[in-house]
């Protein structure tokens, strides 16, 4: 991708950010009732509701509002937690790592399935594999990863207790982090019974999000690369006598990989989205779960400056998506 | 399903909420030591199970039913007038469209039951409000796709007015499309109240939802792992058997497939 070409798709998510803006702003303050009233405790005198108005700004008009709603947003400033007394933006700093190195390795477990399975379903194509495997992704893609969070915990948990399913890392274990990437620094460090640890805490629920990735992806990864088989490059290598094997995986697979990469960009966001509930129900302490307690204890600004990472988060990966797709494809790059 | 949602007090051997603490974690019926009378066994305050999963249905189809309704009328008008006209209107829609897509859904939907508060009226908002861009995108592709069919240029030229040419010629030519859109939308409904629930925001926290049960039984599930693994299954039943109605009602409604 040049650098015109990615100037202008970086201009195009700026609509699209402020319209996030929009909506963020609008969504909590249709709240009914008072939001003052939901942040106070009981027995608060009037001049206290009238200082903290004054504080949020929510004597001024709506207009006025939201012209310092977005001044604060510029300025780096997402307001104060009410709930944890904390400033939002070092929250959210402090748990993002956590919840971007899940989704990396979710991200990570679901290429490795979807190239492996389109792969083998596409070289026993017409026989039992690819059978097993259409069958597989049928069922898996139907249920969804809160699902499979919940069947884990039952497999893994209960019935054959062979996982944690609790928290990022034993509670016995002595780790001493200097940043919140706990599983990347405890391997750089060469820590070995850390770095277990944490893997093994991090695999059912990165599985569980991986999941319905992998059936979605394997299923087009294969009938992408079928596509690719009616092709005369594919004609032209069978001449030269390649085997069969081969010309799947260097010829097929390089070019089935175009329209795989753009839909399952998208399928990644929901991977994103379902972070927050596999967070939740394994107890796991990243940006998700930190949002649901946000909603639990009726703590506005931190509601609203996670809805705004997550956004940020989105409209990011689909501009990384974009340059993927342009990278891939040869006529793009040379544009 | 539909009928044990229908029939569902009459069925049901026990008062969801009718505790008996004497009798609390009893197992199910297959295992040693399990009370006939509650055939899957108690919860933690001895309520049948049977009898909440029996409740549970009822809120389940009820959402599923109500919400995809009215979230596939709503991004179905919004994707045929995109798709018939074109122009700023599909500029405009689009891009709501992508404003939409920005946000996490799951997250959203939370937000949005916390801020219209708890309640199945608030779980149906908030599934219409975050997924009517489901039917949006499709219907507006596919309305843009029939815009291009010789019947829609045969309709211009007998001077159909536009309203006729959108409701008589092209609607019902997406019907099948929106019949699986429909069905595989009250799978989604179903995940997302049990989600919605399972946190504790759906109904009032002492109905029977299947993802309240989820959440009771994740507490206990040492104890007592049945209280997971059937609202768990009636889930997973749930979702499957919505697909499988939408392969089987456009098969049955598709003049091409079904010939």
């Amino acid at each position: 991708m040049t650098a015109a070409s990615l100037l202008r798709r970086l201009l195009l998510s700026v609509p699209t950010l402020f319209g996030v803006l929009i909506i963020n702003f609008v969504l909590l303050r249709v709240v009914p009732g008072d939001p003052i009233a939901m942040m106070i405790g009981p027995g608060a005198t009037p001049e206290d509701i009238q200082n903290l108005r004054q504080i949020y700004g929510l004597d001024k008009s709506i207009y006025q509002q939201f012209l310092l709603y977005l001044g604060d947003f510029l300025s780096g400033d997402l307001g104060t937690s009410i709930s944890m007394r904390q400033d939002v933006v070092e929250l959210i700093v402090g748990r993002l790592p956590v919840t971007l190195e899940l989704a990396l390795v979710a991200i990570a477990i679901s290429l490795v399935g979807i190239v492996g399975l389109g792969i083998t379903a596409s070289i026993w194509k017409g026989r039992w594999p690819e059978v097993l495997i259409d069958v597989f992704s049928g069922f898996v893609q139907a249920v969804p990863d809160f699902l499979w969070a919940l069947l884990f915990i039952l497999i893994f948990g209960v019935l054959w207790a062979s996982m944690p399913i609790f928290g990022r890392m034993d509670l016995a274990v002595e780790f001493d982090p200097l940043t919140q990437f706990y599983l990347f620094e405890s391997l750089f460090r060469g820590d070995l019974v850390v770095f277990r640890s944490i893997l093994m805490h991090i695999l059912l629920p990165a599985l569980s999000l991986a999941l319905p990735l992998i059936a979605i992806g394997a299923r087009l990864l294969k009938s992408s690369i079928n596509e690719s088989m009616a092709q005369d490059y594919v004609q032209l290598a069978r001449v030269k006598g390649f085997s069969h094997f081969r010309i799947v995986v260097s010829q097929a697979f390089p070019n089935a990989l175009i329209p795989t990469v753009t839909l399952t960009g998208v399928q990644m966001t929901f991977l994103i989205g379902g972070t927050v509930l596999v967070e939740r129900i394994f107890g796991y302490p990243g940006l998700g779960n930190m949002a649901i307690d946000a909603v639990i204890n009726r703590d506005l600004p931190l509601i609203q400056g996670i809805v705004l990472t997550f956004a940020v988060m989105f409209i990011v990966l689909n501009i990384l998506i974009d340059m993927t797709y342009a990278f891939l494809n040869p006529r793009l790059r040379h544009d | 399903m539909a009928l044990t949602a229908m029939t569902g007090s009459w069925l049901a051997p026990h008062d969801p909420l009718e505790q008996d603490l004497l009798n609390s974690f009893l197992p199910p019926f297959w295992v040693a030591g399990a009370d006939p009378a509650f055939l899957l066994g108690t919860d933690n305050l001895g309520r049948d199970v049977l009898s909440r999963l029996i409740y549970g249905t009822r809120v389940a189809l009820m959402v599923a039913v109500i919400a995809a309704t009215l979230t596939g009328m709503l991004g179905t008008t919004v994707g045929l007038l995109a798709g018939f006209f074109g122009g700023w209107v599909d500029t405009l829609v689009s891009r709501m469209v992508d404003i939409w897509m920005a946000f996490p859904a799951v997250l959203l939907s939370i937000v949005l039951v916390a801020v219209i508060g708890a309640g199945l009226h608030a779980v149906i908002i908030a599934i219409i409000v975050i997924d009517w861009t489901r039917f949006c995108r499709v219907v507006r592709a596919e309305t843009m796709v029939q815009c291009q069919q010789d019947y829609v240029a045969s309709a211009v030229t007998i001077g159909l007015s536009r309203r006729r040419r959108l409701f008589v010629e092209i609607l019902p030519n997406i019907l099948p499309l929106l019949i699986s859109l429909l069905t595989l939308e009250m799978g989604i409904a179903v995940v997302v109240e049990a989600i919605l629930s399972y946190v504790g925001l759906s109904v009032a926290s002492d109905a029977a939802t299947w993802g309240g049960l989820i959440q009771e039984g994740r507490l206990y599930v040492n104890q007592a792992p049945w209280l997971m693994v059937f609202p768990i299954a009636c889930i997973i039943v749930a979702v499957l058997g919505f697909n499988a109605l939408g392969d089987g009602l456009r098969s049955a409604f598709d003049p091409v497939l079904r010939r």
